[in-house]
């Protein structure tokens, strides 16, 4: 553990760098709550008093060092308050989705063991008590919205407001017990603990050290060159490691306003008030932003409208290159500045983006079209990837060399490497976690001697020394030369186009990937319509040759894609079918959320598998098909089977 | 700030024996009921039974041949609506009546319009107390704003939002005029299950944090039997009940005007 600069050396624990701010900067802004239909700020000098109050009234509730804290809530002030304050007195602030049911909420709590809740309202005040009885730790629950929490007279309910108050009485009595005990904190301290919303089996306790969260924060402070004039809108969850990192760890190492939304259906709009210059969002926000600016746009006038496609065609063409300083003729730079002040400019004023400097979209992979949409607004919106047990960095972006299919080279201080047999992503950084709270087990599993961590996630590392991460390590499986096979990668590449609805690709242990493929009748039809393509059903319409021939198109541009990559070279698709029917959750070949049963639709489509993969070109299926009121039919078909031109490894386009 | 109000106090509303026609239709006959303080009563009844007419009367917009009406000990015999809202008496509409082109902010503001002193030419030059008031009156609405959950369409012309906000912005509006006395008519009518839910927390929340008393008019049997203390039934302009909620439902004469006779 080492931190080199010794100055910052003396704010070890994030109560600390509060003293620091409200010492250095008494009247910045800190916070800022839209109440009330006006942005109230609270400066540095506000917060550090609020929480000073609030410490000493859990002090004097009886809590105190070691203790578990939770807090529910949506992103409020006096929340994020209460996370400095329980951690000012040694406590652990242990932040949980407020949107879980009750029993979820009470496996953590029990769980955690936790001594005290924050709740915010009264809607989360009846679900921890519905879950007292399992919960025998809990003994206060501090609630921050008094409507209709008037006529409960339990005595384990404190009002956030009267709490503060008691703790300003004990003050008098015990005038420097707040410093002191803050003085007490020691890096290697446990600062947080994160529960992991587990996709299987129950959910871990990540157990982050001051040390973990305050060394990786302060990199990629320096890093992005994050400073006090920079603002955040926090609404995402705070029980998720990216807010608790963005809107806590490095608001308070480098200042910054954190700024929280009226409720939750107000974000865009208060978005657009702010202009954050800081923004983070997952790609299906920044998606449907951008399917709504599209839909309006369809809507508007024909000269706005043809204006609006003009310039956003001269941005496809430059506004990427503009962005990242490379070469461009005058005669587009011109075109481009005049896009800016009559296109470019005013749809970022409406989306809330006019001062952004640095933007990230992580969590899940986004559509290139996408990704360089915003970029060739001149937005510069970056891909980071992470975890909850790395303190959210591994790898990100540089602002000179982004790109939209990989995540980046490590960050500072991390380091990555795969494994060989497995392709398994593993990272070393300085914010991989002290260990899962009460689950030596997993720990070990998780978290090796040597200090490298699993991620379960598979990736490879391109020529250039860039991380791209292609499936779940579970999924990905090996051609019969040894290629790499991760379906999810290739499917989702598949699934950017909008004509494809469905993916599922062979080729685990087999020569060659092969895909089935669902169409998306929407889309597809509406093609078809403007075709002149008659049509009946769906089965009817994805057996049309000119439809074969559009989704051949779409699979061949990935394939060039696939080419550039020498490790996925031999990974391209060489031949696809269209079903006869799309698949479906009630047919068990989808789960609710609609993610595809590889197995059963393996199992199912075993013929269809085969003919893929041998010189056929058209193959014969009966399905049994499951109505919506349970009845159940045959479906009978003949489809085809379309060859796709695969390309030769092309040299990587850096 | 707030306190617990929520106690049921003393005779608020007390109608007497009054009756109401139009021509040979008699709307209401010989009717006696009364509001507590801080209660929220519910008149129930099957169509045409005059449960509008009730409200009506109540505030003023009907004036009944027959019968009294003491509201805070005063009894009077005639009285304009606007007479009635200045005495604190707020309602809300079976059909929403907002004015559609406004937005949610300047609906509820209208409901203000009671309590603002300056005049038209203080208010045209937009200084001093004008200025001041108007603060004033918009912190209010704010609050309102906030109470009911409706930050996001602060701005949203009305006559865009759904059926089921709308009811919520016209309830903004009578609550802005700070009634002693709310008469609520149907104010579920229309809604989803999801909205009513949260219609009957907004009413209970209005009772229990203003201390507002209530009178609603609701055909929903669950809801009127899960919010309200008393209910009044009506049927063919006369009443046929009137006690708790549980008397009420065990009723033999309520029982035959719901379900027809016989049963």
């Amino acid at each position: 553990m080492t931190i080199n600069d010794t100055e910052l050396k003396r704010y070890d624990t994030f109560p600390k760098l509060l003293l620091r701010n409200a010492h250095q900067r008494p009247q910045a802004s800190a916070f800022r709550e839209k109440e009330y239909g006006i942005w109230q700020t609270y400066s540095w000098q506000d917060v550090q008093e609020n929480v000073k109050a609030l410490a000493l009234g859990l002090t004097k509730l009886g809590l105190g060092r070691g203790d578990k804290i939770a807090i529910v809530g949506s992103n409020r002030p006096k929340l994020y308050w209460a996370f400095a304050a329980a951690q000012a007195i040694g406590a652990v602030p242990v932040p949980i989705y407020q949107d879980g049911v009750a029993e979820e909420i009470q496996y953590v709590l029990a769980h955690a063991e936790v001594k005290a809740v924050f709740a915010e309202d009264q809607e989360q005040v009846d679900k921890i008590m519905s879950i007292m009885a399992e919960c025998p730790d809990i003994k206060n629950i501090i609630y921050k919205e008094p409507r209709g929490l008037r006529l409960y007279d339990q005595d384990y309910l404190h009002f956030y407001d009267d709490v503060q108050e008691a703790g300003r009485a004990y003050e008098k009595s015990h005038p420097d017990l707040f410093e002191a005990e803050i003085a007490k904190g020691k890096i290697e301290d446990l600062s947080v603990i994160l529960y992991t919303s587990g996709t299987t089996g129950r959910p871990k306790g990540v157990m982050l050290s001051f040390f973990n969260l305050w060394e990786s924060a302060r990199l990629s402070v320096e890093f992005e060159g994050l400073t006090e004039k920079d603002e955040v809108l926090s609404y995402l969850p705070m029980a998720w490691v990216g807010d608790h990192f963005f809107a806590y760890a490095q608001a308070l190492h480098a200042g910054y306003t954190v700024n929280c939304p009226e409720s939750a259906e107000t974000v865009l709009s208060d978005l657009r008030e702010l202009g954050p210059t800081y923004y983070f969002a997952p790609p299906a926000i920044f998606e449907s932003l951008l399917t709504q600016t599209m839909i309006r746009i369809e809507d508007a006038g024909t000269l706005k409208r043809k204006m609006f496609h003009y310039f956003i065609g001269v941005a496809k063409r430059c506004g990427v290159k503009i962005l990242e300083k490379k070469p461009v003729s005058l005669k587009d730079r011109l075109l481009y500045a005049l896009g800016n002040i009559l296109v470019f400019g005013p749809l970022k004023n409406r989306l809330g983006f006019s001062r952004i400097r640095i933007s990230y979209t992580a969590g899940a992979p986004i559509g290139s079209e996408v990704f360089n949409f915003y970029r060739s607004l001149g937005m510069n919106l970056k891909q980071l990837y992470g975890q909850t047990e790395s303190c959210a960095y591994v790898c990100i972006q540089n602002n000179n060399d982004v790109r939209s299919d990989t995540v980046g080279p490590p960050a500072p201080a991390c380091e990555v490497m795969i494994d060989d047999t497995t392709g398994e992503v593993l990272y070393k950084s300085p914010g991989a976690f002290v260990g899962y709270y009460k689950n030596e087990e997993a720990t070990r599993e998780t978290k090796l001697e040597s200090g490298w961590v699993h991620t379960g996630d598979a990736g490879i590392i391109t020529d250039d020394g860039q991380l791209k991460i292609i499936d779940r390590a579970k999924d990905v499986g090996k051609l019969v030369d040894g290629t790499l096979f991760a379906p999810q990668y290739i499917e989702n590449k598949l699934k950017f186009f909008p004509s494809i609805k469905e993916v599922v690709c062979h080729g685990g242990e087999r020569e060659s990937v092969t895909a089935f493929i669902n169409i998306d009748l929407d889309a597809v039809g509406n093609w078809a319509e403007r075709q002149g393509i008659s049509y009946t059903s769906y089965t009817d319409l994805g057996n049309r040759d000119e439809v074969y021939e559009l989704i051949k198109g779409c699979v061949e541009e990935v394939n060039q894609e696939l080419a550039i990559d020498s490790d996925l070279v031999n990974a391209q698709v060489t031949r696809f079918l269209i079903l006869h029917k799309e698949l479906d959750a009630d047919d068990g070949e989808l789960t609710r959320t609609r993610k595809v049963r590889r197995r059963i639709v393996a199992e199912r489509y075993a013929i269809l598998i085969d003919a893929l993969y041998s010189d056929k070109d058209m193959i014969s299926i009966e399905s049994q098909m499951t109505f919506e009121d349970g009845r159940t039919g045959q479906l009978k078909a003949d489809l085809k089977i379309k060859e796709c031109e695969t390309f030769p490894a092309l040299k990587a386009a850096s | 700030m707030l306190e617990d109000t929520r106690k049921i106090g003393d005779i608020l509303l007390d109608v007497k024996g009054i009756s109401l026609s139009f021509g040979a239709v008699k709307a209401i006959a010989d009717v006696s009921f009364d509001i507590l303080e801080g209660e929220v009563r519910a008149i129930i009844g099957p169509n045409g039974a005059g449960k509008t007419s009730m409200l009506n009367c109540i505030n003023g917009f009907y004036h009944p041949q027959q019968g009294t009406i003491t509201y805070k000990g005063t009894t009077r015999s005639q009285m304009k609506p606007y007479e009635a809202a200045a005495q604190g008496i707020g309602r809300t509409f079976q059909n929403v009546a907002l004015f559609k082109g406004m937005s949610t902010l300047d609906n509820i503001m209208t409901g203000r319009n009671l309590k603002m002193k300056s005049g038209i030419l203080s208010a045209l030059i937009w200084r001093g107390r004008a200025e001041r008031e108007e603060l004033e009156h918009r912190r209010f609405v704010e609050d309102i704003i906030n109470f009911l959950e409706i930050e996001a369409i602060r701005k949203t012309p009305v006559g865009r939002l759904p059926y089921g906000l709308q009811k919520r912005v016209e309830l903004g509006r009578a609550l802005a005029a700070e009634p002693d006395l709310l008469l609520l008519d149907e104010p579920m009518a229309g809604m989803n299950l999801e909205e009513k839910e949260d219609m009957c927390r907004f009413i209970l929340d209005v009772n229990q944090e203003f201390g507002t008393t209530i009178c609603l008019i609701e055909h929903d049997m669950g809801v009127v039997m899960d919010i309200s203390d008393r209910v009044l039934v009506l049927d063919y302009g006369g009443k046929i009940a009137d006690g708790t909620p549980d008397a009420v439902r065990a009723d033999q004469n309520v029982i035959d005007a719901y379900l027809g006779g016989g049963h």
